[in-house]
């Protein structure tokens, strides 16, 4: 099966040829299966945002290719398929609602996409109850929460059927309660098939998915599962990048120490870990204690 | 406090009704006519007769009279102005002198003259407030989509026009929650918006409006990449998810309005001669 999304030399200068040239991103290449779940992360100014502008087409490249399930982003022909394979959810709530009413918004990207009224009605009705919103249907945008905003949002992305969606930095700008409540959402999907690519600054949110790809000044840093990626700290640092709580916390213990094991992601997987050290702490052949010191020093 | 989340957008008052029901290109077709009714009754019949229709179309929709008087209150000065003037600078030469005030003359002829303008400004807005009360926002711009739709062939852009007023009506709440920030913000660093006299004021408006429009031009640029990623390419192909039917009492209510207008501009003499 070819993959879903297949970025091959794309290198991308904004202002190109003039004196304000900046190179966003250089030469990244990269292949994202279908179903996937990635995490994008990186710094202001790394080109994660530009990236994912190349996912559909909104900005196509300098240099290189992009390839969308199949078609190619500089296809003009393909451009309207491909926005409709990759739907696209962004950081300010307010500034990609587009209709007074709840619904009509959803209805919106369907209704572009010239299907028949009672299949959009249809659309609505289901994404509606996949994002959990279908009791605020017939209520106007401004009278939301932030979080049912952004899920609004989404809902009005599947509406289109997409088979990928693209969130850029699309809980940045919400409280707790509203992170959760898109990361919740975004996990349930992905667990249906959809792939989701979700990029962000706020690290902890990388934890929960499956592949975390780091990108610095344009580049792509590091690449793979959380629980490799966070392993390496130093190099994170050196990407001016923080480790997310959990597993910076393991990362201070470890170096204080205690011998605690190299993946360590969650807050659950950080308690059995400890307890396990407890345990043997108790035991009566003690001297682990040294142990830890020598691993510490091999560290 | 916020004001902006107890904003609700336009006028719209959600009690069912028949008139509620309607389609809204019944409903604005039936207050075109009416408004230019309004300016060919010539008596003071026609003038009751339609104020009982517009009185009954208040009951019909269940919407509270106060509400519809409410609705004047912008127009009050207005009223008074152009009553003002109609009765003591009509320029009517002649006619029935009821008293003079200095070199002012006032005529029995320009009274009725100032009632009847007076009571037209009235007329015309409780009709299209009754437009506004009873068809939502979404209603009301689909309304005007179809109903310019036949024009396009010459170039009247209706989709665009309604997706326009969709965006404006959208974005009026954000827009003024954004406003009361901006205000708090500036009154935090010392600015004064309720001193001084009106000179002052309008100034003081200024470090409010630049970093608003600045901001609604951002975000004018981020909705139409929004709309672009959701394949928004104007009005060609595309479908909507609410279709407007006619339904029986549309032409029921059309038909009763076109009647009623008829009865009304007629002066009274042609129907007693007429049913003569």
């Amino acid at each position: 099966m070819t993959p879903l999304i297949e970025v091959r030399n794309l290198t991308h200068v904004y202002n190109a040829g003039t004196p304000e040239a900046v190179t966003a991103l250089r030469e990244v290449n990269l292949t994202i299966g279908r179903g996937d779940f990635v995490a994008i992360v990186g710094g202001n100014g790394s080109g994660k945002s530009t990236l994912a502008k190349h996912f559909n087409a909104l900005l196509l490249p300098s240099e290189g290719e992009v390839i969308v399930d199949g078609l190619n982003t500089r296809d003009r022909s393909a451009v309207w398929e491909i926005r409709q394979r990759v739907g696209m959810v962004f950081q300010n709530p307010d500034n990609q609602l587009v209709a007074t009413l709840v619904e009509e918004d959803v209805a919106f990207g369907p209704e572009n996409l010239g299907l028949p009224p009672d299949e959009i009605a249809r659309r609505v009705q289901d994404t509606l109850a996949a994002v959990g919103m279908l009791e605020h249907r017939r209520r106007e945008p401004h009278l939301l929460s932030g979080g049912q905003k952004q899920r609004v949002a989404i809902a009005g992305i599947l509406a289109m059927r997409p088979q990928c969606l693209v969130l850029d930095e699309a809980t940045t700008m919400l409280d707790p309660q509203g992170q959760r409540e898109v990361l919740e959402t975004i996990a349930r999907l992905n667990a249906q098939g959809v792939t989701v690519i979700h990029i962000t600054h706020a690290m902890e949110e990388a934890v929960h998915c499956r592949r975390v790809i780091a990108l610095a000044d344009g580049r792509i840093a590091l690449d793979g599962p959380p629980a490799e990626v966070f392993r390496r700290a130093e190099d994170l640092k050196s990407l001016r990048l923080v480790l997310p709580p959990v597993p910076a916390l393991a990362h201070r213990l470890r170096r204080d120490g205690l011998p605690l094991g190299q993946s360590i992601l969650t807050i659950d997987h950080l308690e059995d870990e400890l307890a396990r050290l407890a345990r043997q702490r108790l035991a009566p052949r003690s001297g682990s204690g040294e142990a830890s010191e020598t691993a510490d020093g091999a560290h | 406090m916020e004001l902006s989340r107890f904003v609700t957008i336009g006028q719209y008052i959600a009690t069912e009704s028949p008139v509620h029901r309607l389609d809204p290109r019944t409903k604005i077709g039936a207050v075109t006519l009416l408004m230019v009714v309004i300016f060919l009754v010539r008596d003071f019949t026609g003038y009751a007769l339609l104020t009982a229709f517009l009185f009954g179309i208040v009951v019909l929709s269940r919407i509270p009279v106060s509400h519809v008087l409410r609705g004047l209150r912008p127009i009050v000065f207005l009223l008074a102005v152009t009553l003002i003037l109609n009765v003591f600078f009509s320029g009517i030469e002649g006619g029935q002198v009821l008293f003079r005030l200095g070199p002012l003359v006032v005529t029995r002829e320009a009274v009725v003259r100032a009632v009847f303008i007076g009571y037209r400004l009235i007329a015309l807005v409780v009709a299209t407030s009754l437009l506004t009360f009873t068809t939502s926002p979404v209603e009301l711009t689909d309304g005007i989509e179809r109903l310019l739709r036949p024009f396009r062939r010459i170039g009247v852009p209706a989709h665009e026009l309604a997706m326009m007023m969709t965006i404006a009506l959208r974005f009026i709440p954000t827009l003024l929650e954004e406003t009361e920030k901006i205000i708090k913000a500036q009154m935090a660093r010392g600015a004064e918006f309720e001193r001084g006299n009106v000179f002052r004021r309008a100034r003081a408006l200024v470090p409010v409006l630049v970093p608003l429009f600045v901001s609604a031009f951002r975000r004018a640029e981020e909705l139409a990449l929004a709309m672009e990623a959701r394949c928004y390419r104007g009005g060609e192909k595309r479908t909507r998810m609410k279709q407007l039917r006619f339904a029986p009492r549309d032409a029921f209510a059309m038909g009763v309005t076109v009647a009623a207008s008829a009865i009304f501009a007629l002066p009274f003499e042609t129907w007693v001669a007429f049913l003569r």
